[in-house]
C-alpha cells in the first residue's frame, strides 16, 4: 500500500519546477486583474478613511476644538487609560458579549430547526422570513420597538395583564430586546449555512456508536458547526460593541457606551483626535481578535 | 455456534415512506450466529432500509426485529448491540484516526487505558499502524474504509452491519478488501450482515445470501444454492450469467422448447405450464456430432451465430432456429476446439443444469 506522502513525492519529481513557477505567476497576475475593482474600492472607501482617522488621532486641538495637524502628540492615546474610558470599555464589552451569547442561544435552535426541514422550499421561505426586517430602515424599526415597549404599548399591556413585567422602555431589558432583535439575523445566517452543510450521516454514525442524542449533538453537531458559531459571533459582537442607536433610543441614553462616547467626541465634545484614538484602539483590538481566530481555529474542519 | 438462537430475525417487517413508497415489504429473515450473510439486490430494492432498521436508524412500519432473541421495538441505535459500517464511511472529520476508532468505546465510558489497548489492536487488525494521528481527509478511500471498519469492530458488536463498504473502491482494491474482510470476519467470529448490489461479491464472500427485489426477499440460501438452483426468474437473471429459453412443461422432468425439441430439466410446475428454461453458459458444452456427446444428457442441434473472444473464455451464441439461442462459454485451453460462424454444433448439457422457472 502506498502512503499519501509517497504519492505526493512521486508527483513532485515528475513535474517541472520552472514551468510550475511561471504558471503560478501568470495565475497570480490574472487574479490581480480580476480583483482590481475591489482593490480600488477598498482603498478609496476603506483604507484611506482609516488612515485619516489614524492621522487625526495624533492631532492637537485649537481652543475652539478644531483639530490641528501641526502639533503632533500622543495626548489622545494617553487618555485611553483614564478610569472613565476603562469603565465605558468594560461596560460596552460586557454588553456586547452578553448580546452575542443571547443571540447564539436563540439563533442556534432556530437555525437548527430551519436546516433540518426536509423540503428545500420550506427552508428558503423561513430564511426569507429571517431577512424580511432588513427591508425597512433600522432606525424606523427601533422606534417601532419604542412604541411597543412604552407605557401604552402592547408588550407593556401584556406584561401588566399577566403581571409578569411592567414598562421596559429605558431599561436594560429594553436595550437587549432591541439588540437581539437587530443582530439575530447575522447569527442565524452563518449558523444555518454551517448546519445546512452538515453531513447528518455523521450524527447517525455517532448514534450507532453508542452516543445518546444529546451526546451526539455535543460531540458531533456542535463541533462541526463551530465555523458558523464563530462567524456569527464575530458578525454580532463587532456591531454590538459599537452600538449606539439602540441604547440611545430604547435605553434612554442613561449610560454611556463606547458608540455613544465616540459619537460625542466627534459631535458635541468637538474632540476629533480623542474620538479617532478611541476608534483606532477598538479597531486594533477587533483586528487582533479576528486574526487570532483565523490563525487558530478558523481553518480547521 | 448455537443453532437455537438467531443473531437477527425479522418477522413480517414492512417499511413505508409516506403513502405510496413501500421500501421493505413483509420480510421474514433469520440471520444465524457467526455467519457472513449478504443482502443482495438491485439499486432501490430496500437493502439499506432493511439494514437501517436492524441498526435502529429507522423503525419498521409493521413487524418486529429481534437481535439474539431480544425484541428491539423502538430502542434507539445506541441501545442496540450492533454497529454499522456506512456506505460513505461517515468518519468524523474533526477527529483523527485514533479518536474516530475510539469513539464508540468512549461513549460506553470504558476505562481510558483499556480504550488505548483496544484501539491499538483494532488499528493493527486493519493494518493502519502509523496513521493514528491523521485526519480522515488525509486518507485514501481504502484507508478510510479500513478506519470505518475498525471503528465499528473495536466495539465487538454482536452483529456488524456493512452497507456496500467496498462500493467506492476500484476493482483491484475491492478484490483485496473482500478477502481481507472475510479473514477478519472469521478472526473475530462476529455475524456480518453485508449489503451489496454486486452479485459476484456476494457469492465470493457470503455463507448465505438473501436476494431482494422491490422490497421482498426473492430467495434465501447458501451461495451455491442461489447460484445452482435459482428459485425465481429474477434470481436467475440477477445472479451470474444465464441464458433463457421459452419452453413448456410436458411432464415432470421434461420440457418442450419452442422449436419442438424435448429436453430433460428440473421442473416444479404441472404439465402444460409455460416456463422459462434457465441455463448457465459455462455448464453447456459444444460437440460437432451428437454421437460425440456423452449419452444420458441433453443434446440440441444448432449453428454458431456469433463468437466472442474474452481472454480466459470463449463465448458462442448458438442459434437453434425457432427455439431461440443458447449462450455457451468455453474455457480457453490449448486443447479447446474453436468454432467458426455457421458451423453446425450440438449443445450438450446435464438435466440438472437446466432449471425450468415459472414465468
Ligand atoms: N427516507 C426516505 N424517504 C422516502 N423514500 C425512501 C427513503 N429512503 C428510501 N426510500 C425509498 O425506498 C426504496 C428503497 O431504498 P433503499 O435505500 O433501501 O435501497 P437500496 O436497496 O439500499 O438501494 P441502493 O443499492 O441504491 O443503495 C427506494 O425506492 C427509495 O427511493
Ligand atoms: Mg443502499
Amino acid at each position: 500500500m502506498t502512503t499519501l506522502k509517497e504519492r505526493k513525492g512521486a508527483q513532485q519529481e515528475s513535474s517541472n519546477p520552472k514551468l510550475e513557477r511561471s504558471a503560478r505567476r501568470r495565475e497570480s497576475w490574472r487574479g490581480f486583474f480580476h480583483a482590481a475593482p475591489a482593490y480600488v474600492y477598498l482603498t478609496v472607501f476603506f483604507t484611506l478613511p482609516l488612515l485619516i482617522v489614524f492621522v487625526f488621532s495624533f492631532a492637537s486641538r485649537s481652543r475652539t476644538g478644531r483639530p490641528e495637524l501641526e502639533g503632533w502628540n500622543l495626548d489622545s492615546w494617553a487618555r485611553l487609560g483614564e478610569p472613565l474610558v476603562r469603565t465605558i470599555v468594560v461596560r460596552s464589552f460586557t454588553m456586547a458579549i452578553f448580546n452575542t451569547l443571547l443571540c447564539l442561544l436563540i439563533a442556534y435552535p432556530f437555525a437548527y430547526w430551519i436546516a433540518t426541514r426536509a423540503r428545500q422550499s420550506t427552508r428558503t421561505l423561513l430564511l426569507v422570513a429571517v431577512l424580511i426586517p432588513f427591508w425597512s430602515n433600522f432606525l424606523v424599526r427601533t422606534y417601532a420597538w419604542r412604541m411597543l415597549l412604552d407605557s401604552d404599548g402592547y408588550i407593556t399591556q401584556i406584561g401588566e395583564f399577566t403581571g409578569l413585567w411592567g414598562r421596559m422602555l429605558f431599561t436594560a431589558p429594553a436595550v437587549f430586546i432591541g439588540l437581539v432583535y437587530g443582530y439575530l439575523p447575522f447569527m442565524v445566517l452563518p449558523l444555518y449555512a454551517a448546519l445546512e452543510r452538515m453531513d447528518w450521516s455523521l450524527v447517525e454514525a455517532g448514534r450507532d456508536l453508542f452516543a445518546s442524542g444529546p451526546k451526539a449533538f455535543r460531540k458531533i453537531t456542535l463541533p462541526l458547526s463551530k465555523p458558523g458559531i464563530i462567524a456569527g459571533s464575530i458578525l454580532v459582537f463587532i456591531p454590538s460593541l459599537g452600538a449606539y442607536v439602540t441604547p440611545d433610543i430604547l435605553g434612554g441614553a442613561k449610560t454611556t457606551l463606547l458608540g455613544n462616547y465616540i459619537v460625542t467626541q466627534f459631535g458635541s465634545a468637538r474632540n476629533w483626535p480623542f474620538g479617532s484614538a478611541l476608534s483606532g484602539a477598538i479597531l486594533f483590538v477587533m483586528l487582533l481578535a479576528t486574526v487570532a481566530y483565523f490563525r487558530t481555529g478558523g481553518r480547521t474542519v | 455456534m448455537t443453532d437455537s438462537i438467531a443473531a437477527v430475525s425479522l418477522h413480517g417487517v414492512t417499511k413505508r415512506f409516506g403513502e405510496d413508497v413501500v421500501a421493505v415489504d413483509d420480510v421474514d429473515l433469520e440471520i444465524r450466529d457467526g455467519e457472513f450473510f449478504s443482502l443482495l439486490g438491485p439499486s432501490g430494492c430496500g437493502k439499506t432500509t432493511t439494514l437501517r432498521m436492524i441498526a435502529g436508524l429507522e423503525f419498521p412500519t409493521d413487524g418486529s426485529i429481534e437481535i439474539y432473541g431480544e425484541e428491539m421495538g423502538i430502542s434507539p441505535p445506541n441501545k442496540r448491540p450492533v454497529n454499522t459500517v456506512f456506505q460513505s464511511y461517515a468518519l468524523f472529520p474533526h477527529m483523527n484516526v485514533e479518536d474516530n476508532i475510539g469513539f464508540g468505546l468512549r461513549m460506553q465510558k470504558i476505562d481510558p487505558a483499556e480504550i488505548r489497548t483496544k484501539v491499538g489492536e483494532a488499528i493493527e487488525l486493519v493494518q493502519m499502524t502509523g496513521m493514528e494521528k491523521r485526519r480522515p481527509n488525509a486518507l485514501s478511500g481504502g484507508q478510510q474504509q479500513r478506519v470505518a471498519l475498525a471503528r465499528a469492530l473495536v466495539n465487538r458488536p454482536k452483529v456488524l452491519l456493512l452497507d456496500e463498504p467496498l462500493g467506492a473502491l476500484d476493482l483491484k482494491l475491492r478484490q483485496t478488501m473482500q478477502l481481507e474482510l472475510k479473514d477478519i470476519q472469521s478472526e473475530v467470529g462476529i455475524s456480518f450482515v453485508y449489503v451489496t448490489h454486486d452479485q459476484e461479491e456476494a457469492l465470493t464472500m457470503s455463507d448465505r445470501i438473501a436476494v431482494m427485489n422491490e422490497g421482498r426477499m426473492e430467495q434465501v440460501g447458501r451461495s451455491e444454492d442461489i447460484y445452482d438452483s435459482p428459485g425465481s426468474l429474477f434470481v436467475a437473471g440477477f445472479v451470474g450469467d444465464m441464458c433463457f429459453l421459452t419452453a413448456e412443461v410436458v411432464e415432470a422432468g421434461a420440457v418442450r422448447l419452442s422449436g419442438g425439441e424435448i429436453v430433460r430439466a428440473r421442473t416444479s410446475d404441472a404439465a402444460g405450464t409455460s416456463v422459462t428454461l434457465a441455463l448457465r453458459p459455462e455448464m453447456l458444452h459444444l460437440y460437432a456430432e451428437a454421437s460425440e456427446a456423452p449419452s444420458g444428457r441433453n443434446a440440441v442441434k444448432g449453428s454458431i451465430a456469433r463468437s466472442v473472444f474474452n481472454g480466459g473464455t470463449m463465448f458462442y451464441e448458438v442459434d437453434i432456429g425457432a427455439g431461440g439461442s443458447f449462450d455457451v462459454r468455453v474455457e480457453n485451453k490449448p486443447s479447446m476446439r474453436r468454432w467458426d460462424m455457421g458451423d453446425s454444433v450440438v449443445v450438450d448439457f446435464h438435466p440438472e443444469a437446466a432449471t425450468a422457472l415459472a414465468q
